[in-house]
């Protein structure tokens, strides 16, 4: 089976149901994830195959559900909560900030808490208000948590299996308008861990960095870019925390120059970490400043507006033009 | 409906001893037996030590702060005493008495108090939760200890301690409702002494009583006068067997007052009278057990003598750990945030290190 075509979400479907399989102590639940099988199908199958003890529907309410989780992950087990969109995730923020991310801390290492956070997140899907926010920050900005988001199918598989058996909790950020694209997923070879960037695509002018939901935006413009005849670079992120400064890093010192495209507001955003990280190590291999294409710094805008929000090839490629070529 | 009669508390706390430490017989609950109530006069005894020391530790700038549960001993004494071993217990910052009650040491508990640390005593050593600040919260992780035991066919029940002010927020009742749905064994036990900080209860809810609460929620619930603590402890014995029979959730709620300010940093005179606080005197818990332990010529004067010279070695113990000070290491800060420290936690120790060591500390 060395290689399968799957969906970003049927992949994230055998990594649940993989792991339900290997791991007695792994349990799935939330709101509508049982017999429905989620509103975006994550979890289907997986209450017929397992029992309604292994993946179970939860009282709507989503403290609740991650409250429960934190007391479940204390006595022995590994559970793997959805929080059913971006925005509806923030009634658990205090059980997240306060509990999840420093039990470990507040019990000097005694309470580890083994748990996976599921978020589906961001734009470009149309969704109305409320279901399209990116809200990566908020957890990335929150000491002990891990914050990890996927770009490709086989990145799904992976990074689920490995967010499930982390020792710490993991905030899974999968963003939804790449749920449904087919790419092969190579099952014999694990891809790099959670803490692991990846160059996506060679190139020497520039460096793309990107993760989620706007890798794929960055390799269109990549692509676009080399008709022209500019060779960019694009590296995904993967992982927001752990940050991988060193594959960063040495992208970026071997173009000279670096575009950061995320689809969250700009204003103390993952990308404005990223643009400063990568000036504070890279200066002197600096051609031109840091760039951003981010969101504008305002509420996700309506489906019929989201087009001016979201960072496009045009507004990549427009950016790249401005890294002071000119100097060359 | 007669079922959901069933879920609703007695009109009147339930009492077996009155204030004056006399017997009431009209419940069809049992007193325990002369020998738990010894067992629970020591610990009472043993909880207002701790609390009046802990106290004094403030006033003499050992422990920053210290939320004392003075007066509301028989609530704490009875949530410890009312669990088996397996059993675990969820307490608040006012719930010191309780985690000591259940055996953690007085001295790791203070730690978060003294600073040294947060939680400073091992969960798991006693089944004991870390001591709660947030509101509420801490009541889904209860849910979630009891329904993993549940799933894993173990009798484990859990005791999830809240206030009259936490019944308001949205956590308590997600915990009540989750709890309720997935039938997990816990007993939420909610002592209302009356005041969150300087809110009175006539603020906090309008409901007939806070047991009254249950109801919604499909969940038996019961009232107990706190400060009785043979009634407190055969209330909670009750509802410990219930929850691990496999009936579900429980909500007690103890009437009983916070006889201090709510922590040495408060002003109780800005929001309550002395007129209002001297009836509860006469209620005192302590006292009231005595009363009907000497009166049973169970408590004879040499066990009590015995009872205060245990409490005595509580206090000693406590000031001597609360005294000696303990140099902080500024390398633990990056330990305990994941199980390894990530890179950019690595570089940061090793930029304090740095610091610290060009300071010449």
């Amino acid at each position: 089976m060395a290689t399968e075509k799957l969906s970003m979400a049927q992949a994230l479907n055998r990594a649940l149901r993989d792991s339900l399989a290997e791991d007695p102590s792994v349990y799935v639940f939330g709101e509508d994830v049982g017999p429905l099988g989620g509103v975006f199908r994550i979890t289907d199958g997986l209450t017929a195959e397992f029992g309604e003890d292994r993946c179970f529907d939860t009282p709507l309410a989503e403290s609740g559900i991650v409250g429960m989780a934190v007391g479940m992950a204390m006595n022995g087990m590994r559970p793997v909560v959805e929080m059913q969109f971006d925005a509806f995730a923030y009634p658990a923020f205090e059980q997240i900030a306060s509990h999840v991310a420093k039990t470990r801390n507040r019990t000097r290492g005694k309470v580890g808490l083994p748990m996976v956070i599921r978020v589906p997140f961001a734009g470009g899907i149309g969704g109305v208000e409320h279901h399209c926010d990116s809200s990566e920050a908020y957890y990335a900005h929150t000491p002990g948590l891990k914050v990890v988001t996927p770009a490709t199918p086989e990145d799904a598989y992976y990074l689920l299996r490995e967010a499930i058996a982390s020792p710490d909790p993991v905030v899974f950020m999968e963003p939804k308008k790449l749920y449904w694209a087919k790419e092969e997923v190579d099952f014999d070879r694990p891809v790099p861990g959670i803490g692991k960037a990846v160059v996506r695509r060679e190139g020497t002018d520039a460096t793309l960095i990107a993760y989620g939901p706007s890798v794929s935006t960055a390799l269109e413009a990549a692509e676009a870019a080399a008709q022209e005849g500019r060779s960019l670079q694009v590296v995904d992120v993967r992982s927001v925390v752990p940050f991988d400064d060193e594959t960063v890093c040495a992208a970026v010192r071997s173009t000279g120059r670096a575009v950061v495209v995320a689809e969250a507001s700009g204003y103390a955003s993952v990308a404005s970490e990223i643009v400063a990280r990568v000036t504070e190590r890279c200066f002197h291999s600096l051609a031109a400043p840091v760039r951003r294409v981010t969101g504008f710094d305002i509420p996700f805008p309506p489906p019929k507006l989201e087009r001016f929000q979201l960072p496009g090839v045009d507004r990549i490629l427009d950016a790249v033009d401005d890294l002071q070529w000119e100097d060359q | 409906m007669a079922e959901h009669q069933g879920l609703l508390p007695s009109e009147q706390p339930i009492q077996l001893l009155d204030e004056s430490g006399t017997p009431v017989d009209d419940t069809d609950l049992r007193m325990p037996d002369s020998q738990r109530l010894l067992e629970a006069y020591t610990s009472l005894v043993i909880g207002r030590r701790v609390n009046d020391q802990a106290s004094a530790l403030v006033r003499q700038g050992r422990l920053a702060v210290y939320p004392s549960s003075h007066g509301q001993e028989a609530c704490q004494t009875g949530a410890a005493l009312a669990l088996a071993d397996g059993d675990w217990l969820f307490p608040t910052y006012r719930d010191t008495a309780a985690v000591i009650a259940r055996g953690v040491d007085p001295v790791e508990v203070l730690t978060l108090l003294k600073g040294d640390w947060h939680a400073g005593y091992d969960p798991y050593a006693h089944n004991v939760a870390p001591q709660a600040t947030p509101l509420a919260t801490q009541l889904l992780h209860g849910v979630g200890v009891a329904h993993a035991a549940r799933l894993r066919g173990e009798d484990t029940v859990v005791m999830a301690l809240c206030g009259d002010g936490a019944t308001s927020e949205g956590d308590f009742h997600e915990a009540l409702n989750f709890a309720a749905v997935f039938k997990a064994p816990v007993v939420f036990f909610v002592q209302n002494n009356e005041y969150a900080i300087s809110v009175p209860l006539a603020k906090q809810s309008a409901a007939p009583s806070l047991a009254h609460k249950g109801v919604g929620y499909g969940v038996n619930g019961e009232r107990v006068d706190g400060n009785d603590a043979a009634a407190v402890l055969a209330v909670l014995a009750r509802a410990v067997e219930a929850a691990r029979s496999g009936e579900g959730p429980q909500l007690v709620e103890a009437h009983t007052y916070r006889m201090q300010a709510h922590t040495n940093a408060d002003d109780a005179s800005r929001y309550r009278s002395e007129d209002e606080v001297d009836p509860w005197v006469a209620r005192d818990p302590l006292l009231r057990m005595e009363t009907y332990l000497k009166k049973k010529r169970v408590l004879t004067k040499a066990r009590q003598a015995e009872i205060t010279e245990k409490a005595e070695q509580v206090a000693a113990h406590m000031r001597e750990g609360v005294n000696r000070d303990i140099e902080p290491d500024g390398a633990e800060l990056f330990r305990h945030v994941f199980a390894e420290p990530t890179p950019q936690l690595t570089e940061q120790a090793a930029f304090l290190a740095d610091e610290l060591s060009r300071e010449g500390n």
